[in-house]
Parts: C-alpha cells; structure tokens; sequence
C-alpha cells in the first residue's frame, strides 16, 4: 500500500513526532517500502487461527497487596527536566 | 602482560581460563580489569563499542572481587570484567539505550540482569553502543555513531547489540550482555565472530531493561565460547517477581551438561533457512559445521518451517506495534530529553520526541501506530499475531522429530557501513533466520562456524523452550572439535 | 412534544486496596505530590507491571455483588494516547475481554416501583494523575500520587430515563461498593467518580438520540444538576432546530456551568492492543469459592429480609436497604426501638426529611440511630405521641439532648394519661365551646367524624399536645352523645 504524505502527517500527530520538511519525503518512501513487505502477509491463509500475544501459554502472577515502594520522589526526579516543589512542570494543559 | 600459563594473552583467554586463573590467584581481578582498561582506552577509538567507560567503579569492584576470592568467597564470576548493553539500566551510571532520547538519563535503579551478575562478583567495565532502543540490524542507528567491526572496520559489527559483540571480539572485555528481539544476540554474534545465545522468552527477567518489543525482548550473554555462555547464564536466569513475564522455573546448571556427547543428536535443517537471500558461500560454511556434527555422531533430517519467509512481516507489525507504546513514555515531562522552549504541550511532546529519537526508531513508532490505528487493526496486528501463532507451532511440530534446528544465523557476513542505510527492507531480510524464533519464544544461539572473505559466519541453533542446556552443549562440543571461536582479529 | 431523556453511566470506583494496581507504592489518599509514585508509576524506562491479588478480588466481588458473570480469563490492554498525568502514554485497561461481565442493579423509583438497571460489564484500569494548574508561571504541575490506583469502571446499560433514577442507581452502587469493602465510598476524594451519558427522544420513539457524555462528576448533588442541565439544554437545542453533537462536556458543580470539551470528531484512536507486558489473568474455581464465602450481606438480600423477618413493604425495603448507612442505620434504631415498622416510618419520614433540609448524610445524623430507636420506644410505650416525639426530635437533632428520655423530662414532655387529668381538660374545652357543641349534637352522623376533629385539637392545644389522643376521642365520645 502506497502511504501519503497526509497518511504520514497524521501518524506522525498520532505518535506526538514532530518530522521536519527535509525528513517528510524521506520518511514517506521507507514506510510504504516496509509497508510493502508487511502486506505480504496477507497471502497468509490465518481463517480459524486464535492470535498469539505470547509465546508461552503462561498466566499472571498476582502480587501480594503490601507496601514494598517508600517515597523516593528525590532520587526519581533527579532526571527530571522541570519540577517545583515536587511537581513535574509542563506547559500549562488545557482541559 | 599475560598469564605466565598460557600462551594466550589475557584478553583472548576465555571467561572460564581466566576464572580458574582467578581463583588459583595467577592473576588479580585489579590487573584483569587494569588489563582492560588499557585496551578500551588504546582501542575503542577505532571501534567505538563503548558509550560509557566505568573506570574507578570497575577497578572499586575488582578490588572487593580480589578479596572475596582470597577470602574464599568468590563466585566462578567473580572478579570477571564485563560490559553491559547500555539498554540494562544500572544504578548511578547513565544508561542511554543509544538515543539522544536518553543521553542525559541516570536509572535510579538496577536491572535485575546487571543486578545479578553484580551479586556474582563481577567487575562493569562500562555500557555498550548499540543500535537506539535495540532497533537496527547493523548498529548504525547510534546517537553515538556506527560500531565498527572488529574484524574489518569498513564494515558492520551486526546489530542491535553490536557494541557488545564487537567489544568480545576486540577483546575490551571478557564477555558482555546483549538484547534480542529480533536477532540482536546472534546476528551481531556472527558478524563478529563470537558466541551469543538469546535465551527462551521468560528465562531471563526483563525488569531493568529497556523495552523495544516486550513480547519478543530477551537478555542473553555473548562470549567467546559456550562454556564461558553457560557460566554466564548461570547467574542471568532465573526467576524475578518484578517480571510478569518471567518464567518461575528452576535454573540448571548450564555447565554441568556441556561435556555430554553428542551421539544420537536429531538435527533438523530447514529448508526454508538454505534458499532465499543466504550467499552462497555462507551456505558452505554451514554445510561444513554441519558435516562436524554428524562426525560427532549426529543425526540430520530436512524440515519445513514453512512461514519462515513471512515471519519477517509478522514481525515487523508485532515489534513496532509494541514498540510504538513502549516508548510513549519518552515524551520530555518526567525524564530525558526535553526540547528548548516548548511553546504549549502539544508542542513540547512533538519536538521532543522528533529531536530525541533518531529517525528508524520514528518510523517504526509510525509502522506500529499506523498497524494499530482505527481500522487497521484486524488486517496488521490481528493478522501478524495469527501467522504468530502458525509459525510457534510449526515449531513445536519439527521439534517432535528433531532435538535442534540448525542454519545459518544470518545469510550474509557482515556488510560495509552505509550499504544499506536506505533500504529498510533489506536491512529487515537480514533479520530472516532469527526473528521466527523470537516469535515463537524460542532460545537460539550463534557459533562462530568459519569465515567468508574474512569475515566470521555463525551457524545457528535452536532449541525447544527452555532447552537452553542443549543448545550449549551442542555449542561446546562444536567447539572441542574447531577452533573457529578461538580466531582473532588482526588488532586484538 | 413530550421528550424521554435516555441515560447512562460509567462508573469510576477505586478500589480500596493498599498498594497501587501494578506496583507496591501505597495509595493513601493526600500524600505530598509524587510521595507515593514509584519508578513503576512514573512509567521510568525498564520499570514493569505486576498484577495487585487485592484488585483482582475486590473485581471479582463486584461482579458477584452485582450478579454477574466473572470472566475466568481476563486480559489488560493498553489505551495509548498522551496526556500529562499519564506517565506511560497508555493507560493499562481492559476491553475484550473485561473481568466482570454482565449483571444487574435493582432502584426504586419513586412511583414505588422497582427497576432494574442492566450492568454492561465492569472492568479493571489504572487511575491517572492529577495536573494542577495555579502558581506554576503559566504551567501546571503533575503530581503522579494518583497514577496506578486500581479502579473498576462500571458500564450501565441506558436504562435510566431522568435524573432522579440516575441518582438512585449511583446511590445504590455506592452502596454496593461500601458493603462490599472494596471502596471507600468517599466522593469528595474522588473515591466514586460518574460519567453520565445523556440523550433526548421524542417519547415513544425507539431510535435513540445523540448522547453527550459529561464527564468526572463527584457528588449526587451534583450529578443531578449535571443531568437535568443536560436534558433541558438537548431538547432547547433540538426544538430550537440545532442538532446534539456528539461530545464530552464538563460540568462545574460549584457554578453549575456546563461546557464542552471536545468533540468526537478530534477524539483520539486509542490504538488498544494485549498489554505484552501482562499475562492473561486467569480466576480459578477455588478463588471464586473463597471470594464467594467472604461475601457481605448484599443489599439485594438485606431487603428481601427487611420484607420476610421484620415484615416491610417492598418499597420501603428497598429504599431501606439501597444504602449501607441507612440500612445500618434503620436496623440499628429498629433493634433498639423494638418496632420495625414505625423505625422505617422515622427514617424515611422525619428523618429523611430532617437530613434533606440540612443537607447531611445519614452517618452524619446528630440523631443517631440508638437516639431515635429510643425515641421511637417511647411512642410504642404511650410515654409520648407521635407529634410531642417530633418535637423530641427537634430537641434531639439540636443537640438538646442526648437521650429521649433526657428530653422528655426535662421538657416536660411526657403524654397525659391520667382519665381524671384529661377528663378535666375536656370539660373545660366543652364548656368554653357550648355553641359547637350544639351544631355537633344537632349534625348528621356521618359529618360528625369531622367535627370531632375540632374539639380533639382544641383540647390537645390545651394539653400542650400532651393528652393522650386516644383517651380524649373516647371521651369526647362519650360526653358528646
């Protein structure tokens, strides 16, 4: 399947990233290669076949209600780009 | 400076020659790791595997090895000098994952893989180039730059975990950890000449370790030899509560079965894995590793797996669909990158995450998104985990004849840098022969198996799930007989 | 025309366990901001989710709470779109396959009659945080304390036709989730949170009409004004020849001004797909069995023994049991009271009435349930009447007291029943009231009956409402011929 530019524009907001001009074209041509080589698939005959999310036939674990996190907010927001007074700082969200 | 015993010099002895000349105190884990760091310091200019050098903590652990061993504490690792993926988060020391993304990011924690083998008494000599996020077959993908082959340095180590398999081939560290997905233990493996054993989907915690694809992604170790594999396994498996995924099951000792023969071994070679794309002279490389097994007393029998050619697609929706959300995460508020004076939201997380990540982790966040997205759904994802499901049971179906499946790791020796940098879908059939059992969970191993033009080639086997004992033995006993993993290139 | 409002809810509870839905961070409400979001929470890089035991149990008695089926293989998802206080850019949820199925809430409406509200399903997610807005220089503040606290979100069928049944339905799931100990039921901390989905229809009419859905509503107060908001600004908008559009809007309680938020037209492609980092949750029979052993007395059940053993009326029984503090309450001021029937009479007349004008819930009663079941004690003893009891409940609900019995003394309050005491008021009425007394003597039977009334107030006005009012009929009776 041949993907458009607009197709790429609006995934690209899908994901939140931003593609600058020079990388628009060059972004275009790769996906619909892969595109390509994905749509093969279809030749595969799947009727009846349950989809396989994992490998194993395992079921969760369930884990015991029991406080094992302390506070660690300092170390956790070391990396952090913006807090104040323990808050992350983002441009203001509009509801 | 070399161990007076052999007469090899440090850094070509195997992990399990220089853990017996540890603990008989011939060598100090101090002069080891010294050892090391001289060489990364001399070489990984050239080469570029490292991303981080760890040199005052390496040489803190060696010293603390060097007196658990003279007090009679040391473990068969301890005072080994590794190096880690740099996707394996490790407490205090950057862990970047090759992205922009994360060039400023310091894990508060420590993955449960690094976590272990720190436990064993291993020295960290520091983290490992790699592909961004583990996605690449050819470690070019780097915000650090290309990794270049040890062996020819116009070319390609493999990929993702290139850093790691160039970096035991370079002999700038005794063995390191690696991640695959997709491959990223054994094609870089057999690019670079050494042994790499991703291991089955559930045998190693994940927790830790970065996500690329979390139904696929596996840690594995990447050494020399198998022994030195299996010692490595040894400490890496085993169960953890904080993985959801990981297999509550108990861990073998992994060097106890090595020495088992080999007689009566059922080795199943697909036919699939001998046509399309594998050069020519690869295929003879095979034959011939082939032909050793059946000296030892193997038996071979062709096979089908028949979706081989089509796994490659299936992949391709899987991976970046879970990608695509594993990495939503990376979007500038709470860690990481955050682009210059973002104007409103919406504009800080597109700028960040467009300037943080490089451009094949973009376009497969796209793919992935683009194969969940309203409508697509059923003809992409539902699909892909359909043909999932015929290609794990066209496992399970050849290994009710055969005890392992060999083939070439990947159909082509390593590849000059740049050859490929346009042509994503070539890049993807590199990935031809590994990715099937990432699909089905499977543990697969390459062994160095000869070279073609001077480059090593890897032949691959692969097991039932949680029959990593086998393929190790099977490993090991390839390597009493050739002496292709004890190859070196020119400068190490 | 006529219009029929359609309506129904999505159901926001979280659950009352210690620990977050994935991780072991603690979810005490009102920490310092980010104090209990762990590496997990924060959606650091590597960090990995593990299923809390509790929120899979306290699901599951939901379901058998309400009766419904109980998916034995259940699966999370992830919801991907970005937002502030999601950390990890999807929400961990369920869709296919939910772990509660489809069930069933009984109301009673006001007609006296009970209805019944389908459940759709109910499913498993992890809550998001909280973006705070004030004091930033222009940006607001994440705080992630919130981030992975297990909810269920309750999906109603549209079975709701006005507000006052919305309310009744969400006051009874209130109760239901409080009986059951897997909420705390406390809305102001966003304990329950209600999505309501409203549309009109010409009455009769089949075909349902667009729906809005307004969104996060925490108290029923609000949640009515919400809806009855909604249903007269849809049905202006259609007879004034607008279309509804499909939208989410936002309803502030404090202004009760309502707004839209977004339309469906720019709402996002979730993208759902198996969360890979979770395994399907499977519920064996053995967990069922334990779970189903630990079950509470449900309201369901609470009524119909409301009905059997102390002999209520259906309708009654079911506004009695709908609440666990009411019925806690009713029962415990029956118990004390010894007559069941006139202890429902209280609490669903005076009492209800008394907690409606001041705008208190009944656990907040300064009339707690012992005050009024001895109060009520006293009626059935002819210590006092019904009307000097009301008065006690003044005094009580004042605070002028804290027995009946204390007020009763000191006010003087206790019922004449001395025949020679209230014989002598009767005289002295009849006398002061010769002329009525002739018209009564000279009237047809049959409009006696409501003469008779005159004289028993004049003389319980003369008593102070003390003399006992079955004695003064008899002797009216009696001394009027």
């Amino acid at each position: 399947m041949a993907i458009d530019r607009s197709t790429i524009e609006s995934v690209a907001h899908l994901a939140r990233l931003s593609i600058s001009e020079d990388e628009v074209r060059q972004t275009t041509d790769k996906i619909t290669a892969i595109m390509g080589l994905i749509d093969e698939m279809q030749a595969v005959n799947t009727d009846g076949v349950e989809p396989l999310a994992h490998p194993l036939d395992a079921t969760q674990r369930l884990r015991v209600d029991e406080v094992t996190e302390p506070n660690q907010r300092e170390q956790l927001q070391a990396g952090a780009p913006a807090t104040e007074d323990g808050l992350f700082l983002v441009p203001r969200v509009i509801e | 400076m070399s161990d007076p015993t052999s007469t090899k010099p440090i850094h070509q002895q195997s992990l399990a020659e220089l853990s017996g000349a540890l603990q008989a105190g011939k060598v100090s884990s101090v002069e080891l790791t010294q050892h090391y760091l001289d060489r990364i310091k001399q070489l990984n200019n050239k080469i570029n595997c490292f991303i981080t050098v760890t040199e005052e903590q390496a040489l803190e652990q060696a010293k603390a090895a060097d007196t658990a061993i003279a007090a009679g504490n040391a473990s068969p690792l301890t005072g080994i000098p590794l190096a880690h993926k740099d996707l394996f988060c490790t407490e205090g020391v950057k862990t970047s994952c090759g992205s922009k993304m994360l060039d400023n990011w310091v894990a508060p924690y420590e993955s449960t893989v690094t976590g272990n083998l720190k436990a064993a008494g291993t020295v960290t000599l520091g983290k490992l180039n790699m592909d961004e996020f583990a996605m690449g077959g050819s470690n070019e993908n780097s915000f650090y730059g290309p990794v270049r082959n040890p062996w020819n340095k116009e070319m390609v180590p493999g990929g993702s975990s290139g850093g790691s398999a160039a970096a035991v081939a370079a002999g700038l560290a005794v063995a390191t950890t690696g991640t695959d997905t997709g491959g990223s233990i054994r094609q870089p493996a057999s690019m670079c000449g050494i042994t790499g054993l991703k291991p089955t989907y559930g045998r190693v915690s994940r927790w830790g370790m970065v996500a690329f694809a979390s139904s696929l992604d596996q840690a594995g170790p990447m050494a020399r030899t198998a022994q030195d594999a299996a010692m490595l396994l040894n400490v890496m498996a085993g169960f953890d509560p904080k993985d959801s995924t990981c297999m509550d099951r108990a861990v073998p000792d992994y060097t106890a079965t090595l020495d088992q023969p080999l007689k009566g071994l059922r080795i199943g070679l697909p036919k699939e894995y001998f046509a399309e794309g594998l050069d020519a002279k690869v295929e003879q490389v095979i034959r011939d590793a082939i032909a050793e097994y059946e000296k030892l007393g193997a038996t071979v029998k062709e096979i089908s797996l028949p979706r081989t050619h089509h796994s490659v697609a299936a992949y391709y929706v899987i991976a970046p669909a879970e990608a695509s959300a594993n990495l939503s995460r990376f979007d500038g508020v709470r860690f990481g990158y955050r682009c210059e004076d973002p104007k409103d939201l919406e504009d800080l997380y597109k700028r960040s995450r467009g300037e943080g990540f490089g451009s094949e982790v973009k376009n497969r966040i796209m793919v992935g998104a683009y194969a969940l997205s309203a409508g697509y759904y059923d003809a992409y994802y539902a699909k892909a985990q359909k043909i999932r499901r015929l290609i794990r049971d066209d496992f399970l179906k050849a290994f009710e004849e055969v005890d392992v499946i060999m083939g070439p790791t990947a159909p082509t020796p390593a590849f000059p840098i740049g050859a490929k940098a346009n042509d994503p879908v070539a890049m993807y059939l590199g990935d031809i022969f590994t990715i099937s059992t990432n699909l089905a969970g499977l543990p697969g191993m390459s062994v160095p198996a000869g070279f073609v033009d001077g480059l090593p080639v890897g032949l691959q086997i692969i097991g039932p799930h949680f029959e990593e004992a086998r393929l190790l033995n099977a490993g090991h006993q390839f390597q009493q007989e050739t002496d292709w993993h004890l190859h070196t290139p020119s400068e190490a | 025309m006529e219009w029929e409002a359609v309506i129904g809810l999505e159901v926001h509870v979280q659950l009352a366990t210690k620990t977050k839905i994935f991780s072991g961070a603690s979810t005490a409400f009102g920490a310092e901001p980010n104090t209990q979001a762990c590496a997990i929470d924060l959606g650091l890089p590597g960090t990995l989710p593990v299923v809390n035991e509790e929120a899979i149990n306290m699901a599951i008695k939901f379901g058998l709470g309400v009766n419904a089926e109980i998916n034995k293989v259940n699966v999370f998802e992830r919801k991907n779109y970005f937002y502030p206080d999601l950390p990890k850019g999807y929400q961990t949820t369920q869709l296919d396959k939910p772990i509660v199925g489809a069930g069933t809430v009984d109301i009673a409406l006001e007609d006296g009659s009970v209805h019944t509200v389908r459940i759709h399903h109910a499913h498993l997610e992890e809550d998001a945080g909280k973006s705070l807005h004030e004091d930033f220089a222009g940006m607001s503040g994440i705080d992630l304390n919130r981030a992975g606290t297990p909810l269920i979100e309750v999906v109603t069928e549209p079975d709701m036709r006005n507000a006052k049944q919305a309310v009744a339905f969400a006051r009874k799931l209130h109760s239901i989730v409080t009986t059951l100990g897997i909420c705390d039921g406390d809305m102001s901390q966003g304990s329950m949170r209600f999505d309501v989905n409203v549309s009109v229809r010409p009455k009769g009419q089949e075909k349902l009409g667009t729906r809005t859905e307004t969104k996060n509503l925490n108290s029923f107060r609000f949640m009515e004004a919400a809806i009855n908001k909604e249903i007269q600004r849809q049905i202006e908008a259609i007879e004034d020849g607008f279309e509804i559009i499909q939208e989410t809007r936002l309803y502030n309680g404090d202004t009760g001004e309502a707004r839209s938020m977004r339309s469906k037209e720019e709402a996002n492609d979730y993208r759902y797909f198996p969360c890979p980092d979770l395994l399907p949750v499977v519920i064996d029979d053995s967990r069922l069995d334990k779970l189903r052993a630990e079950m509470p007395e449900m309201p369901e059940v609470r009524k119909a023994r409301f009905i059997e053993e102390l002999g209520l009326s259906n309708y009654d029984a079911e506004i009695l049991s709908g609440e666990k503090a009411t019925a806690d309450y009713f029962e415990a001021a029956a118990k004390t009271s010894g007559d069941a029937k006139l202890a429902a009479n209280w609490v669903l007349g005076e009492l209800a009435k008394t907690l409606n004008q001041n705008d208190t819930e009944i656990k907040d009663s300064p009339v707690s349930a012992e005050m009024l079941g001895g109060l009520i004690a006293r009626i059935k003893d002819n210590t006092i009447s019904g009307k000097i009891a009301k008065q006690v409940f003044d005094a009580l609900w004042k605070g002028e007291g804290s027995t009946a019995d204390e007020v009763i003394e000191k006010k003087g309050l206790k019922q004449v029943t001395d025949t020679g005491a209230i014989e002598a008021i009767v005289d002295e009425v009849l006398a002061a009231n010769q002329a009525q007394v002739e018209q009564y003597q000279a009237a047809e039977e049959a409009k006696r009956g409501k003469m008779i009334g005159f004289f028993v107030g004049q003389i319980m006005k003369a008593s102070k409402g003390k003399a006992n009012p079955g004695m003064v009929n008899q002797l009216l009776k009696k001394k009027l011929g």
